[in-house]
C-alpha cells in the first residue's frame, strides 16, 4: 500500500465542486482509495463520505492507495488535490 | 363543474391535471421477515434504478437542472451511504427501514455543516424519498416531471418542490391548502405561472381531467364545455398579446409617473429585466456574491460584478443594498455565534457593522464601479432599526464618496420614526415581507404562523402610510421592495399610501404597470383608506377588491 500526504489548495476547501472532481476521479482509479484526516478515513470515491470529512484550506490529508499502480494513481490525485479549483 | 379558490394574478390557463404524490411515510422500524442477503439485494438493486431514473430526468432536462439531478445521482450511488445501508440492513432492518436511516444520518451530518453543503440537505431527502419508493413500488413523491404540460395540484408546495418545477411544463398552479401569502402564492407572482390557491376539493379531480384555471377570479372550471373551452383559449391569446405589446413606464390613470423597477439577484438577470420594462433596479442583493465562500470577495471582484450590472442599465437608477446576512442567510465569516432568535439577532447592518471593513469594502467597490458606468447608482443599508444607524450609513457612504444613500425600512421602530430618519437618508426603500414580519411578530419561514406573514395587514400598513407621509412631507423618495408591490392591487394601495416607486422581480411587471394604468392618484388613495379602516388582511383585500370591481 502506497500513502502520501498532501496540503489541500482550494481555497474553500473540499466542498462541493473540488470534492465532486476528485470523488470521480477516485471511482475512475479501478483500485480502492482512501483519503484520512486526522483519524477518520473515508472510501475516497465517495463524495458523502469525503464531504463527511469536512475539509478545509490547508489542511493536510493522507491518500492511501492499493494496487499496482499506486503510485501513478497517487500522483493524479495528490494533483487534484493540490490544484486550487476554486480559482478563477 | 367549479371550485372557488383565491387567484394569484391575473392570469388564465388551461390543460390537464396531475396531481402532485404525497410525501410517503416514515418506514416502520419493524424486523425484517426476509434474510439479510435479500434485503441487501433490495436495497442495492433499488439504489441503482433511482440513480438512473435520476440520471434520465437529468438527461431530459439538461442546462443547471441536469447538473443537479447529475449530483443526486452520485448520492444514490455513492459507496459510504451503500455501506452504512448495508450495515443497518445486517442489524435485522428492512432495506427501506436501513436507507431511510443512512440518509436521514447524512442529512443531519450536512445540516450540521454550515453553507453550501448545508443547503444540499434538501437534496439528500429527495432521493431518500425516491430510493424508498422504488422499494415501496409506489410513485416517487415530488414534483412530477411527465414529458408534457401541465396543470399542478397539490395540498401545498414546499419551497424544494418549487425549486425542482419545471417552468416550461407547469401552464398553472392550483393548492387546495395555503392562502394568498402562502409559498406557492409567492412562486405564482415572482414567475408570473398562473395560479389558484386554497381551492376547497382540488385534490379530488382525477389526473388527466381537463381545467381552466382563472385566477383573476380564483375559479376552476372542471370539464369545461366547448363554449366555456373557445372562451378560455381567446382569453389566453389576448393576454398573451398584451404581455408582448410594449411596455411603458409605470403610471397611473392620471399620467402620475410611478416608475417600476427590478429585484435582482445577480447581474444574470438584468437583460430579461429590461426586456420585460423595468426602468431600473429597485434593489440589487448582493449575498450572492459573499455565499459559499470562507472569507468576503475583494474591492476588485466586487467591482467587476457591480460594473457588469450597472452597465445594462445606463442612466438608469439602480439601488444596491449593502450585504444582507443574518437569520435566514448566515455567512461564517460575518457572525458564527448561535443565536435563539437569528431574526432578531446581529444581522443587517448590525452584522456589518460590526465587520466594518467589509461595509467600506462595498461600498469602495459600488463606487469604483459607479465611475466606469452611467447608471444613476444609490445604496441602502439592510435592517436599520435606529436614527443612529441611519446616520452611520449615510455617513460612511458619504465619506467613501456615494452621493445617494438610505436605508430599508423593515423594522417598525425605523417606519414609526421616518420622519427623523428621512431627514438624514436621501430616501427610504420599504421591505415588506420583513416588515410585515416584525411587525405581526411570526417568523416568515416558519409554516405554523404562515397565516400571519400577510402584508395587507392594516397594522403593516399604517406603518408604510407613517413612511409615505415623512417622505411627501421631506420631498424624499419611498420606494417599496417586497413581494406586496408584485400583488397588483396591493401596489395600488401602496402608492395611495405614499410609495413613489415599486420594484418588483421582473416577472410581476406587467401586470401591475396594466393595474396602476387603471386609477387616479386620488382612486389610490380612497383604497389606502379602505384598506387601513379594515380589522384584518382579509378585510382590507376584501374592501379594496369590492371597490376596485364596483
Amino acid at each position: 500500500m502506497a500513502e502520501r500526504t498532501v496540503t489541500i489548495a482550494s481555497t474553500h476547501g473540499l466542498h462541493a465542486r473540488p470534492a465532486s472532481i476528485f470523488t470521480q476521479a477516485a471511482a475512475k482509479a479501478g483500485v480502492p482509495v482512501q483519503l484520512t484526516k486526522g483519524d477518520k478515513s473515508v472510501n475516497a470515491a465517495s463524495i458523502l463520505g469525503v464531504i463527511s470529512l469536512g475539509i478545509d484550506h490547508n489542511d493536510d490529508v493522507v491518500l492511501s492507495v492499493e494496487g499496482d499502480d499506486a503510485d501513478a494513481v497517487l500522483d493524479e490525485l495528490a494533483a487534484l488535490l493540490t490544484t486550487d479549483h476554486d480559482a478563477a | 363543474m367549479t371550485f372557488q379558490g383565491v387567484g394569484i394574478g391575473r392570469g388564465m390557463a388551461m390543460g390537464t391535471v396531475l396531481q402532485m404524490p404525497a410525501p410517503l411515510p416514515e418506514p416502520q422500524d419493524a424486523p425484517s421477515t426476509l434474510s439479510v442477503d435479500a434485503e441487501k439485494e433490495r436495497a442495492a438493486v433499488a439504489l441503482a434504478a433511482t440513480a438512473a431514473g435520476i440520471r434520465a430526468r437529468g438527461e431530459r432536462a439538461g442546462g443547471s437542472a441536469k447538473d443537479v439531478l447529475e449530483a443526486q445521482a452520485f448520492m444514490a450511488e455513492d459507496p459510504t451511504l451503500s455501506d452504512d445501508v448495508k450495515a443497518r440492513i445486517g442489524t435485522g432492518k428492512t432495506a427501506e427501514r436501513a436507507v431511510f436511516e443512512a440518509f436521514a444520518s447524512f442529512r443531519d451530518l450536512l445540516v450540521s455543516m454550515s453553507g453550501y453543503m448545508g443547503e444540499r440537505a434538501t437534496d439528500l431527502d429527495d432521493v431518500s424519498q425516491r430510493v424508498v419508493a422504488q422499494l415501496q413500488g409506489v410513485e416517487a413523491p415530488g414534483v412530477p416531471d411527465p414529458d408534457h404540460q401541465f396543470v399542478l395540484v397539490a395540498r401545498d408546495l414546499a419551497p424544494a418542490d418549487t425549486a425542482l418545477l419545471n417552468l416550461d411544463k407547469v401552464l398553472g398552479l392550483i393548492t387546495s391548502d395555503g392562502g394568498p401569502t402562502s409559498h406557492t402564492a409567492i412562486l405564482a407572482r415572482e414567475k408570473s405561472i398562473v395560479a389558484a390557491v386554497g381551492v376547497a376539493g382540488a385534490l379530488e379531480i382525477a389526473n388527466g381531467t381537463t381545467v381552466i384555471v382563472d385566477a383573476s377570479t380564483g375559479t376552476i372550471t372542471v370539464d369545461p364545455n366547448e363554449d366555456e373551452r373557445f372562451a378560455a383559449k381567446m382569453a389566453i391569446q389576448e393576454r398573451a398579446s398584451l404581455a408582448n405589446a410594449p411596455a411603458g413606464p409605470g403610471r397611473l390613470a392620471d399620467d402620475t409617473e410611478i416608475p417600476l423597477l427590478a429585484n435582482l439577484g445577480s447581474a444574470g438577470g438584468a437583460e430579461e429585466a429590461v426586456e420585460l420594462g423595468a426602468e431600473g433596479v429597485g434593489l440589487f442583493r448582493t449575498e450572492f456574491l459573499f455565499l459559499d465562500s470562507a472569507q468576503a470577495p475583494t474591492v476588485e471582484e466586487q467591482q467587476s460584478q457591480y460594473s457588469s450590472l450597472f452597465a445594462a442599465f445606463p442612466g438608469k437608477k439602480v439601488v444596491v443594498r449593502a450585504l444582507d446576512a443574518g437569520a435566514d442567510k448566515p455567512l461564517s465569516f460575518l457572525n458564527d455565534a448561535p443565536e435563539e432568535n437569528p431574526a432578531l439577532g446581529l444581522r443587517g447592518l448590525r452584522a456589518l457593522r460590526a465587520n466594518e471593513q467589509i461595509l467600506r469594502d462595498q461600498l469602495t467597490a459600488i463606487r469604483n464601479a459607479e465611475a466606469e458606468n452611467t447608471a444613476d447608482v444609490w445604496v441602502m443599508a439592510p435592517m436599520v432599526s435606529t436614527l443612529e444607524e441611519t446616520r452611520y450609513f449615510t455617513s460612511i457612504a458619504r465619506e467613501i464618496g456615494l452621493k445617494t444613500a438610505g436605508v430599508m425600512i423593515e423594522v417598525p421602530s425605523s417606519a414609526l420614526l421616518a420622519d427623523r430618519i428621512l431627514v438624514d437618508a436621501d430616501f427610504a426603500s420599504i421591505g415588506t415581507n420583513d416588515l410585515t414580519q416584525y411587525t405581526l411578530a411570526a417568523d416568515r419561514l416558519l409554516g405554523s404562523v404562515a397565516s400571519f406573514q400577510d402584508p395587507w395587514h392594516p397594522a403593516v400598513l399604517r406603518l408604510v402610510g407613517e413612511v409615505g407621509k415623512a417622505g411627501a412631507a421631506l420631498g424624499k423618495p419611498v420606494g417599496i421592495c417586497g413581494e406586496a408591490a408584485a400583488d397588483p392591487l396591493l401596489a395600488v394601495v401602496l402608492v395611495g399610501l405614499g410609495a413613489t416607486s415599486l420594484s418588483m422581480s421582473p416577472a410581476a411587471l406587467a401586470d401591475v404597470r396594466a393595474e396602476l394604468r387603471l386609477y387616479t392618484i386620488e382612486q389610490a388613495q380612497h383604497f389606502a383608506e379602505l384598506a387601513l379602516k379594515a380589522n384584518s388582511a382579509m378585510e382590507a383585500r376584501a374592501a379594496v377588491s369590492a371597490s376596485a370591481s364596483s
